[in-house]
C-alpha cells in the first residue's frame, strides 16, 4: 500500500547518517527561510512574479539565467573542493574524508552542474540579455518559449540540488556510461535523478535553440543583412544551430538508456545483444557539438570585447564567420576523438584524430585575428579586456594539450588521464568561463545601468588566472605520472606533493569567486556613483549600445535601419547617433504570463514522481504540464500594444539622461 | 599595472616551465617498452611542432597589448583598419601547413602503433587473456594453463597478445610505462600488443571509472628474464586451485584488494567462455560446451575497419 503512494521513496532515503551531507541541508535550509523571509518581510512577492517570474522579456529572463548560473556555480565549485581536498589526503591509500560511494557521486554532479547548469545557463542567459539588443528586435521570437525554457532549465537544477538530500545522485561519471548506468550496476534512483533533471532541462534548451535560431534569421533590423550581423549574434547563431541539431540527440540517448532502466529493454545493457558502445557513440554525437555550443559565444563575446576596447573594428570579420561556421560544421565530424581507445581500426581512428586538428585551424585564424585587432588599436586595459589576454593566452595552451590529445597513438597513453582533466579545464575555464565572465562585466551596465566596480574585477580575474595555473599545472604533469581521473584513493607517493599543489589552486580560485561576489556587492552599494546615464560606456560599437542601460523592454523606440557592422560606431561617427525621432508609434509587445512557471512546475512533479516510480504523481505533473500548456494555447491575451504616448514620456526621460550625461 | 601584469605573467611562465621540466622524469617520459618509446617520441614531435605556433602566440598577445596599450601615444593608432589579405592568408596558411604535417604524422603512427596490430619481432610471442571484474584483474595464460590475479609477469624482450574482455562495466587495461591502454568490455574482445625491453614491476591499473572500488583496480605488471618467467610460472603451477566454474563464481564476488592469487590450470577456453555468456544466452559461467558451440557474432575484432 504504502508502496503505491511512495513508490520507492522512504524516510531511508534521507541521508542522516551523513554529516557533510545534513550540515549542508541545514545550511540550505536556515539560507532559503532567511531568504524566503526577507522577501516576505519586505513584501517583494508580488513585485518578483509579476516582474521577473512571469516575464516574458529577454533582458529578464537572461538575468535570471546567469542567477541561476552563479548560484550553481557555487555548488559545482563546492564539489571541486571537496575532491581536491579527498585527493590531497587520501595518499598512501588513506582513505580520506569522503568515501567512494559520497565521492564518486560528487564528481559525476560537479561535471553535470559545471556543464548542464553553469557552462550552458550563462550562454543561454548572456545570449537572451544581448542577441535581441545587438539585432534591434524588441524581443525574441517566442517570448513565451523562452520563459518556459528558462523555468525548466530552473527545475532541472532544483532536482540536481535535491537528489542530495533525498536519494542519491548518480555515481557514473558525468556522462553516464552504461552498463555501470543501468539497472545491474547502479539500481539506486540516482541515475534516474541525472536522467530526468537532464531531460527537463534538455527540453529548455532544444527550445532556446529554436527560439534564437529563428529569431536570428526572422527578426533581425530591416536592413542587416547576415554578413553585418555583430559576432557575438553569429557565434550565437551557429551555437544554436548546434544546439538544434545535437540536444535531440541527448534526449534519444537518455530516452534509450530510461527504457533500458524502467522497461527492462536491453540497448546498453552488457546481456541480450545491448551494446554499451552504441551509448558512448551517440552520447558524444551530443557532447562534442556541446563544447562547441558552449565556446562559441565565448569567442563572439571576446571578439566584441577586443574590438570595443581596441577602438577598431574585429579584424578579419569575414574570417571569423567563415571560421565560425566551419568550427560549426566540423564539431559533428570528431566525436570518436573521445574514445580512441575502444578498439577501433586505425583508419577510423586516424581519420577522427586528424578531422580534430583541422578544426584547431580556424580557431588558430581567431587567436590571430585578435591579436591583429589590438594591433594598431588603442587597447583600454578594463576587466574585461584582462579576461580575454588571460583567456588568448590560456586557451592557447589548452588547444595545444587538445591537438596532442586528438593524435590517437599518443591519446592511447593520456586518455582519461589526469592530462585529460587539465586539458579540458584549459578549455573550459580557460574558454567558457573567462568568455562568460569578460562577457557579464562588459555588458553588465547595459543589464542594470550602472558598471561593475574594476578593482574587484582584476583582483577577481589575477585570483582566478592564478589559481587556475596553480590548479591545474600540475594535473597535466600528473597524466604524464600515470595518474588516471576519478580516484578517491592512490598509493604512489610521487603524486601527492602535486595534488597539495591543485588543491591549493583550488583555494586561489575560491578567492577569486569571492572577489567576483564582493564585486557585485561593493557595485550594487556603490550604483549612483557608477551610473551609466548614456547606455554607452566602453564607447561600443554595435547596436546594444544605442539604447538606454537598462533599456526600455522594448529595446529601441524605433527600430534602427542597419547598414554597418558596428553600426552605432558609424553613427556616433556621423553625428546621428541619439537622435531624436520626429514623433513615436505604438509599440506592438507580448504579456507577460505564468504559464512557463506552471508548466514547469508540474514537470518537476513529473519527473520527481518517474524517478521514484511514484506513478499516480507522474501522471498528475504529466496532466499539468500539458493541461496547462493546453489552457496558454487557447489564452488569445497574450500581446498589446505600448501607446505612443507611454514611449514618449519613457523616451523623454531617456534623453533628460543622456544630456546629464553629456 | 601593465608591468606588473606582465611581470606575474612571466612569473608563472617560468612555474610552467619547472612544472614541465618535472614532468620530463615521469612515467610516460621514461617508457620501457617499445611501443610507450614510439608514444613518448611522438608527443614530444606533436608538441614541439605545435609549439611553432602556439609561442608566437602568446608572445604577440603580450607584446601587442602591451606595444598599443591606450597610454602609449607613440603608437600608431588606425581605428579603421581591419582588413590584411597578406595578413590573412598567412594566418590561415600557417596552422594549414602544421596540422598537415601532424596529420601525415597521425596518419602513419595511428597505423604503426594500432594496439590491435602484431609486434614484429623475431621472437615468438606469449598470450596473456585479461578479464576486468568487480574491482580486480585476472590474467590467463592459456598457452602455461595458469592464471593469476591482480599480478602478471612477461619476459623481457618477447612481445605479448593481449586478448582483453570484461566480466562486469567497461575499464580499461593500462600500463603506463610500457604504453597504450584498451578499453575491456563485456562480450566483446579487444586486443593489445605490448613488449617490455627491460625488466622491473610496472604499475597497471584501470583507466576507466568502473564504480565504488575502482581506484583499487592496480596490478602488478613484472617484466622479468625468461627463467624470471619460467620461475612465476612454476610458482602459479605449484598451488592448489586451480580456474574454473566454481572458483571463479567466488572470485567474481565484487571485492577490492584482493591479494595476488594463482590459478595452477585452467579449464581450456575460459576467456572464451567469459566472453560468450554475454552472447545473447544467460547461462553458467562453466557451461562451455554450449558456449562453445555457440558463434561469436560480434567480436570486436571482426567490427574493426578492413585497412
Amino acid at each position: 500500500m504504502l508502496s503505491q503512494i511512495f513508490g520507492k521513496l522512504t524516510l531511508d532515503a534521507v541521508p542522516f547518517h551523513e554529516p557533510i551531507i545534513m550540515g549542508t541541508l541545514a545550511v540550505v535550509i536556515v539560507g532559503g527561510l532567511a531568504l524566503l523571509g526577507a522577501i516576505t518581510y519586505y513584501g517583494k512577492w508580488t513585485y518578483l512574479w509579476k516582474e521577473w517570474f512571469t516575464s516574458v522579456d529577454h533582458k529578464r529572463i537572461g538575468v535570471m539565467y546567469i542567477i541561476l548560473a552563479l548560484v550553481m556555480l557555487l555548488r559545482g565549485f563546492a564539489d571541486a573542493i571537496m575532491m581536491r581536498m579527498q585527493q590531497a589526503i587520501a595518499n598512501n591509500d588513506a582513505a580520506g574524508y569522503l568515501p567512494p560511494h559520497h565521492y564518486d557521486q560528487i564528481f559525476t554532479a560537479h561535471g553535470v552542474i559545471m556543464i548542464f547548469f553553469v557552462a550552458m545557463p550563462l550562454i543561454v542567459g548572456l545570449m537572451n540579455v544581448i542577441v535581441p539588443l545587438q539585432i534591434g528586435a524588441r524581443d525574441v521570437a517566442y517570448p513565451f518559449l523562452n520563459s518556459l525554457s528558462f523555468w525548466l532549465a530552473a527545475v532541472g537544477a532544483v532536482l540536481v540540488m535535491l537528489s542530495m538530500f533525498v536519494g542519491d545522485f548518480a555515481a557514473t561519471g558525468w556522462l553516464a556510461y552504461p552498463p555501470l548506468s543501468e539497472l545491474g550496476y547502479s539500481p539506486t534512483t540516482g541515475v534516474d535523478y541525472y536522467i530526468w533533471s537532464l531531460q527537463i532541462s534538455g527540453l529548455g534548451t532544444t527550445l532556446t535553440g529554436i527560439n534564437f535560431v529563428v529569431t536570428i534569421l526572422r527578426m533581425r533590423a530591416p536592413g542587416m543583412k547576415m554578413m553585418q550581423m555583430p559576432v557575438f549574434t553569429w557565434t550565437a547563431l551557429v551555437a544554436n544551430i548546434l544546439i538544434v541539431a545535437a540536444f535531440p540527440v541527448l534526449t534519444a540517448t537518455l530516452a534509450l538508456l530510461t527504457a533500458d532502466r524502467y522497461l527492462g529493454t536491453h540497448f546498453f545493457t552488457n546481456e541480450l545483444g545491448g551494446n554499451p558502445m552504441m551509448y558512448v557513440n551517440l552520447i558524444w554525437v551530443w557532447g562534442h557539438p556541446e563544447v562547441y555550443i558552449l565556446i562559441l559565444p565565448c569567442f563572439g563575446a571576446f571578439s566584441e570585447i577586443i574590438s570595443t576596447f581596441s577602438g577598431k573594428p574585429l579584424f578579419g570579420y569575414k574570417s571569423m564567420v567563415y571560421a565560425t561556421c566551419c568550427i560549426g560544421v566540423m564539431s559533428f565530424l570528431v566525436w570518436l576523438h573521445h574514445f580512441f581507445t575502444m578498439g577501433s581500426g586505425a583508419n577510423v581512428n586516424a581519420f577522427f584524430g586528424i578531422m580534430t586538428m583541422i578544426i584547431s585551424v580556424p580557431t588558430g585564424v581567431k587567436l590571430f585575428n585578435w591579436l591583429f585587432t589590438m594591433y594598431h588599436g588603442r587597447v583600454r586595459f578594463t576587466a574585461p579586456v584582462l579576461w580575454t589576454i588571460g583567456f588568448m593566452i590560456t586557451f592557447t595552451i589548452g588547444g595545444m594539450t587538445g591537438v596532442l590529445l586528438a593524435v590517437p597513438a599518443a591519446d592511447f597513453v593520456l586518455h582519461n588521464s589526469l592530462f585529460l582533466i587539465a586539458h579540458f579545464h584549459n578549455v573550459i575555464i580557460g574558454g567558457v568561463v573567462f568568455g562568460c565572465l569578460a562577457a557579464i562585466h562588459f555588458w553588465f551596465p547595459k543589464a542594470f545601468g550602472f558598471t561593475l566596480n574594476e578593482f574587484w574585477g582584476k583582483v577577481s580575474f589575477w585570483c582566478w588566472l592564478v589559481g587556475f595555473y596553480v590548479a591545474f599545472m600540475p594535473l597535466y604533469v600528473l597524466g604524464f605520472m600515470g595518474m588516471t581521473r576519478r580516484m578517491n584513493h592512490y598509493a604512489n607517493p610521487d603524486w601527492h606533493p602535486y595534488l597539495v599543489v591543485a588543491a591549493f589552486g583550488a583555494v586561489i580560485i575560491a578567492l577569486g569567486i569571492g572577489a567576483l561576489l564582493v564585486q557585485f556587492w561593493v557595485s550594487f552599494r556603490e550604483r549612483k556613483q557608477n551610473l551609466d546615464l548614456s547606455g554607452d560606456p566602453w564607447d561600443g560599437r554595435t547596436l546594444e549600445w544605442a539604447t538606454s542601460s537598462p533599456p526600455p523592454f522594448y529595446n529601441f523606440a524605433i527600430v534602427p535601419h542597419i547598414d554597418d557592422i558596428d553600426q552605432h560606431w558609424e553613427d556616433k561617427e556621423r553625428r546621428v547617433a541619439y537622435k531624436r525621432p520626429a514623433r513615436y508609434e505604438d509599440i506592438h509587445m507580448p504579456r507577460n504570463t505564468g504559464a512557463g512557471v506552471y508548466i514547469s512546475v508540474a514537470g518537476f512533479f513529473l519527473c520527481f514522481g518517474l524517478i521514484w516510480h511514484i506513478w499516480w504523481l507522474a501522471g498528475l505533473g504529466l496532466l499539468g504540464m500539458v493541461g496547462s500548456f493546453i489552457a496558454r494555447s487557447y489564452d488569445r491575451d497574450v500581446d498589446y500594444w505600448v501607446p505612443a504616448s507611454e514611449v514618449a514620456r519613457i523616451e523623454n526621460e531617456r534623453f533628460a539622461a543622456l544630456k546629464e550625461a553629456a | 599595472m601593465i608591468k606588473k601584469s606582465l611581470a606575474s605573467v612571466l612569473r608563472m611562465f617560468c612555474v610552467g616551465a619547472v612544472v614541465l621540466l618535472a614532468g620530463c622524469s615521469t612515467e610516460l617520459m621514461s617508457p620501457k617498452g617499445d611501443i610507450g618509446m614510439q608514444e613518448r617520441t611522438l608527443i614530444l614531435t606533436a608538441l614541439g611542432l605545435m609549439l611553432v605556433v602556439v609561442i608566437p602566440v602568446i608572445v604577440m598577445t603580450l607584446l601587442f597589448a602591451y606595444r598599443f596599450r591606450a597610454s602609449n601615444k607613440k603608437a600608431a593608432y588606425k581605428p579603421k583598419w581591419a582588413h590584411s589579405t597578406a595578413i590573412e592568408v598567412v594566418v590561415w596558411t600557417v596552422p594549414c601547413i602544421i596540422v598537415a604535417i601532424l596529420a601525415v604524422i597521425t596518419w602513419r603512427t595511428s597505423h604503426s602503433l594500432d594496439p590491435y596490430k602484431p609486434l614484429e619481432s623475431d621472437v615468438k610471442p606469449i598470450t596473456v587473456e585479461v578479464v576486468s571484474m568487480d574491482w580486480k584483474w585476472l590474467f590467463i595464460y592459456p598457452d602455461y594453463g595458469v592464471a593469476s590475479v591482480n599480478q602478471m609477469a612477461m619476459p623481457v624482450g618477447v612481445p605479448v597478445n593481449f586478448r582483453i574482455t570484461s566480466d562486469t562495466v567497461m575499464n580499461s587495461f593500462f600500463i603506463p610505462q610500457l604504453g597504450s591502454q584498451v578499453y575491456s568490455m563485456a562480450g566483446m574482445e579487444t586486443k593489445l600488443h605490448l613488449i617490455a625491453n627491460e625488466p622491473g614491476v610496472y604499475r597497471g591499473l584501470s583507466a576507466n571509472y568502473s564504480g565504488a572500488g575502482f581506484s583499487d583496480m592496480r596490478f602488478d605488471a613484472i617484466a622479468t628474464t625468461q627463467e624470471g618467467f619460467d620461475n612465476w610460472i612454476k610458482q602459479a603451477k605449484a598451488v592448489p586451485q586451480a580456474l574454473d566454474a566454481t572458483s571463479y563464481a567466488s572470485l567474481a564476488q565484487p571485492s577490492t584488494r584482493l591479494p595476488v592469487t594463482y590459478y595452477s590450470t585452467v579449464t581450456p577456453d575460459f576467456f572464451g567462455t567469459i566472453v560468450n555468456k554475454y552472447m545473447g544466452m544467460d547461462m553458467s559461467h562453466g557451461d562451455k560446451s554450449m558456449a562453445m558451440d555457440m558463434p561469436m557474432p560480434m567480436h570486436h575484432a571482426e567490427t574493426k575497419v578492413a585497412e
